[in-house]
């Protein structure tokens, strides 16, 4: 019993996070924190603790409580009514996103849920979209016991403004699915009633049923020409609408060709057609598609301000009473409490409390601002330290940031990305295959009508770039995938093509080349004594400002008892240790006059002892490990920084970019979205942004590839083409470096698929191309297409090191 | 021979059938997510097993 207790005694049983303090020692376990006893507990009374056998330490921290007023807002009528997917008098349906879901252990306890709440019927998870559907009595439970118990056991649920906004998130389509299952179904019949021609011994057979075979065949390709090729053609009508040349133009003259052709060979009983490989194409084709659409489910990379802020917020009432009310219903002249890291939904006035907001997410600023009583305080900032009071000016339609992202500038001209190396290659497709086609028919027509109009048709069939189509889905996606696996997500497989293009590429700083939870501290003045440092430490101790805890944690050594403490607003603080009088504050607090301040930009804190100003702190931004590495890999693309903070780092920016960078300080989001613009349209540059906050939203919009770069993928990051884990920041260059390979790859399976229509087209003027041919050469021209792209990429990963 | 008539109109029935049941199974939405199911499978069997000689126990004794 000994050894176990000991090796328990490290990590918390529940959550798997060192115990530092003191573990708490229950039921035989250790725990670091009482929300996580408490969690082991609700588990171990019902019967629960199969949890954690399924995997080692599976919980999630309890350390922060969870304030479960928070969630009255549930019972409004209204609020629920627009979160539930279903509700009749005896059931309802909900489905919750729950970001926090990370293993087996969480599959099997949100689907054992009935077990602890008996008013829920059935839990279900998909844990790829992260979600759990729930099913539940209303007359036995609440939509707020719901969640409260969700809460409760550390999966709190992601509702925000967008969920109550009716825009239901679409499930996936299953139209690919059944194209692919009907294709799939007439390929393999096609395919048997169409094998008694390619062989010699059956040819016997093909004479007696050949018709019957035929109208099957006839019979069985209907629905993949009206159903499963529809895409085709449909695309390919589109872009003739709008005078453009796509791949799927000359794909669908193919399958025309291919099937009408048949049709008419089987109908005067010419020939047995070409049905299977008409089938067979679609098919393969169809398989490219799927393979294109597969994307990142659990990823949202279309979110705007509304998945940013909270559905509730606590109102106070005349008589001081809290109550939560949704965000929604907030109304001018509202009073709203704000507590440590929460959001400031709308723009309020400052009435009580001493304000400390952090708008590094919005604006950029790497400080936290300090507000005073009466001041207004925009939407979106998070306030750090003690709870505040505010009032509403602003409905939060009205706010600033809402007005922001409404602005038309914001939306991306959603101009379609058509100049794509497929389509491109599609257009000369089509004038070779004309050119060719026209040639044959010049050159057979005088000699023998039949067989010109044999070769006419043969070259429009053998001429359908199939395998062309099937090259770029396949290196994109798997690329795609490559990139997954190191932890950056891609909105779709397009913007592997945009990556490859770049030339340009513009970093936000704040929480982008920074690390935004760490600064660096270097202190200037007179050297101060041991005894000294712990006299400052101990005042700093008493403080809950930002700036005074990162100092402290720089500091070291036991805090003493302090005396006649007082902490200033906006100024700094003043205590007495030992007989000493520390003051620690702004250069404004301890009378430091102004010409002899320095660094006026930076953010400094100046320490007295006995009313003598003996030096002072300043912060630097800590830029993310493997910024260098990035830097280098970029090579000779334009580099430029635009950030919304001050321009106090700009010496060391500019030694870390080099002399060609452009830096540009202080900027807005709109003049961000601005610069953008510019590059694009004054130098023509194809340009990548990386930002990670609000503030970067239009300029992501604008790029041509904007990367989100976000601690926590399943965290909000604002919309975006590709959503990059911050660990795998360093990777960057590699990344985009990686895009330009696989559009090597691509030429080379189109090279590889040209030889194909090479040794058809020659056939096909000769007039020898025939169904046996046809159904010899497409699958081998396919799947040998197939086979190259996917072990390409597979080797250029490897080789690239991803 | 005219047996081949029955044979494949036998043969294009039962490929039908399957057609359907893959349409239905589709439709019912057992292709949406294509993980999770694979994990819940196990739950039922080996959890229980593991559970009679539970950590709790071995630390009792």
């Amino acid at each position: 019993m000994e050894a176990a207790l000991q090796t328990n005694v490290q990590t918390c049983y529940h959550c798997g996070d060192s115990c530092e303090d003191e573990p708490i020692v229950a039921h035989d376990k250790s725990f670091c924190c009482d929300g996580c006893k408490t969690v082991y507990e609700l588990l171990e009374e019902n019967n629960l603790c199969n949890y954690y056998n399924l995997e080692e330490n599976p919980g999630i921290t309890g350390k922060k409580p969870v304030a479960e007023a928070r969630f009255a807002y549930l019972d409004d009528a209204g609020v629920e009514a627009q979160l539930i997917s279903f509700k009749s008098d005896n059931i309802a349906k909900i489905t919750f996103y729950i970001p926090q879901m990370h293993c087996s252990s969480c599959i099997w306890l949100l689907e054992n849920l009935f077990k602890i709440n008996p008013g829920i019927s059935e839990s279900t998870v998909n844990f790829l979209r992260k979600e759990v559907s729930l099913t539940y009595f209303p007359q036995k439970t609440t939509l707020r016991d719901v969640v409260t118990l969700l809460a409760r056991i550390g999966y709190e649920p992601e509702i925000t403004l967008a969920n109550t906004d009716g825009k239901k998130t679409s499930k996936p389509s299953r139209t690919i699915i059944y194209k692919l299952g009907i294709a799939g179904f007439a390929f393999g019949n096609v395919m048997l009633l169409a094998f008694p021609d390619y062989v010699d011994f059956t040819q016997g057979l093909q004479r007696t049923f050949g018709s019957f075979f035929g109208y099957l065949s006839i019979l069985l390709s209907i629905p993949v020409f009206f159903y499963s090729a529809r895409g085709f053609f449909t695309s390919a009508w589109e872009g003739i609408k709008q005078r453009m040349v796509n791949i799927d133009l000359p794909i669908s003259t193919g399958l025309l060709a291919l099937f009408f052709v048949s049709i008419f060979d089987i109908l005067t009983g010419r020939g047995p057609g070409y049905l299977d490989s008409f089938t067979g194409l679609v098919f393969f084709m169809l398989i490219g598609k799927y393979f294109q659409q597969r994307t990142f489910d659990s990823l949202s990379f279309d979110r705007d301000y509304t998945s940013y802020f909270p559905v509730s917020i606590t109102v106070l009432k005349e008589d001081g009473e809290e109550s939560s009310t949704a965000v929604r219903n907030l109304k001018v002249g509202d009073r709203i409490r704000i507590r440590n890291q929460e959001l400031i939904p709308a723009d309020a006035m400052l009435m009580h409390g001493r304000a400390l907001i952090d708008y590094s997410f919005v604006s950029g600023e790497s400080e936290p601002v300090e507000k005073v009583v009466g001041e207004v305080i925009y939407a979106g900032g998070r306030q750090v330290g003690e709870s505040i009071e505010l009032e509403v000016v602003k409905e939060v339609s009205q706010g600033y940031l809402t007005q922001l992202w409404n602005d038309t500038v914001f939306n991306k001209n959603e101009e379609q990305y058509l100049h794509t190396y497929s389509n491109i290659a599609g257009k000369w497709f089509i004038i070779v295959t004309m050119m060719v086609a026209a040639g044959a028919l010049i050159y057979w027509v005088p000699r023998d009508m039949d067989m010109a109009m044999r070769a006419f048709t043969s070259v429009l069939i053998i001429a359908c770039p199939c395998a062309l189509s099937l090259a770029t889905p396949f290196v994109h996606g798997h690329t795609m995938r490559v990139f997954g696996r190191n932890k950056f997500y891609l909105k779709n497989t397009g913007v592997v093509e945009r990556l490859a293009k770049i030339d340009t590429v513009v970093f936000d700083k704040t929480g982008t080349l920074t690390e935004p939870s760490e600064a660096e501290l270097t202190y200037t003045g007179k050297e101060l004594t041991s005894a000294q440092k712990q006299a400052v430490l101990s005042v700093l101790r008493h403080s809950t400002h930002p700036l005074s805890q990162r100092i402290s944690l720089g500091l070291s050594g036991s805090a003493l008892p302090v005396t006649d403490f007082q902490e200033f607003t906006g100024k700094g603080l003043v205590g007495e240790v030992n007989g000493m009088l520390v003051r620690v504050g702004s250069a404004s607090y301890l009378g430091v006059p102004a010409e002899k301040q320095k660094d006026t930009l930076k953010t400094t804190v100046y320490v007295s002892i006995d009313g003598v100003v003996l030096g002072y702190y300043t912060f630097y931004n800590v830029y993310r490990d493997g910024l260098q590495q990035v830097l280098q890999g970029l090579g000779d693309k334009k580099i430029a920084v635009l950030s919304g903070d001050n321009d106090h780092e700009e010496a060391r920016l500019r030694e870390l970019l080099g002399k060609e960078a452009e830096l540009n300080f202080n900027q807005s989001p709109v003049q961000k979205l601005e610069y953008i613009q510019q590059l694009k349209a004054r130098e023509n540059r194809q340009v990548l942004m990386v930002g990670d906050g609000l503030n970067d939203a239009g300029a992501l919009k604008q790029s041509d590839a904007g990367i989100a770069l976000s601690n926590s993928v399943t965290n909000f990051s604002p919309s975006c083409d590709a959503i990059l884990d911050a660990s795998a920041f360093d990777r960057l260059s590699n990344f985009l470096n990686f895009s330009k390979t696989t559009m090597t790859l691509i030429l080379m399976t189109f090279a590889v698929s040209l030889v194909y229509n090479v040794i058809g087209l020659t056939m096909a003027v000769m007039g020898l191309f025939t169904p046996i041919v046809s159904a010899i050469l497409m699958p081998i021209s396919t799947l040998s297409v197939m086979t190259f792209a996917t072990l390409s990429v597979k080797y250029a990963a490897r080789k690239a090191g991803l | 021979m005219y047996i081949i008539f029955l044979m494949i109109a036998v043969s294009v029935t039962v490929a039908a059938a399957f057609l359907g049941a893959f349409l239905w199974a589709v439709r019912s939405g057992q292709y949406d997510d294509d993980y999770t199911p694979a994990v819940r499978m196990l739950f039922d069997n080996e959890v229980p097993a593991k559970d009679n000689k539970s950590p709790k126990e071995e630390i009792a004794t």
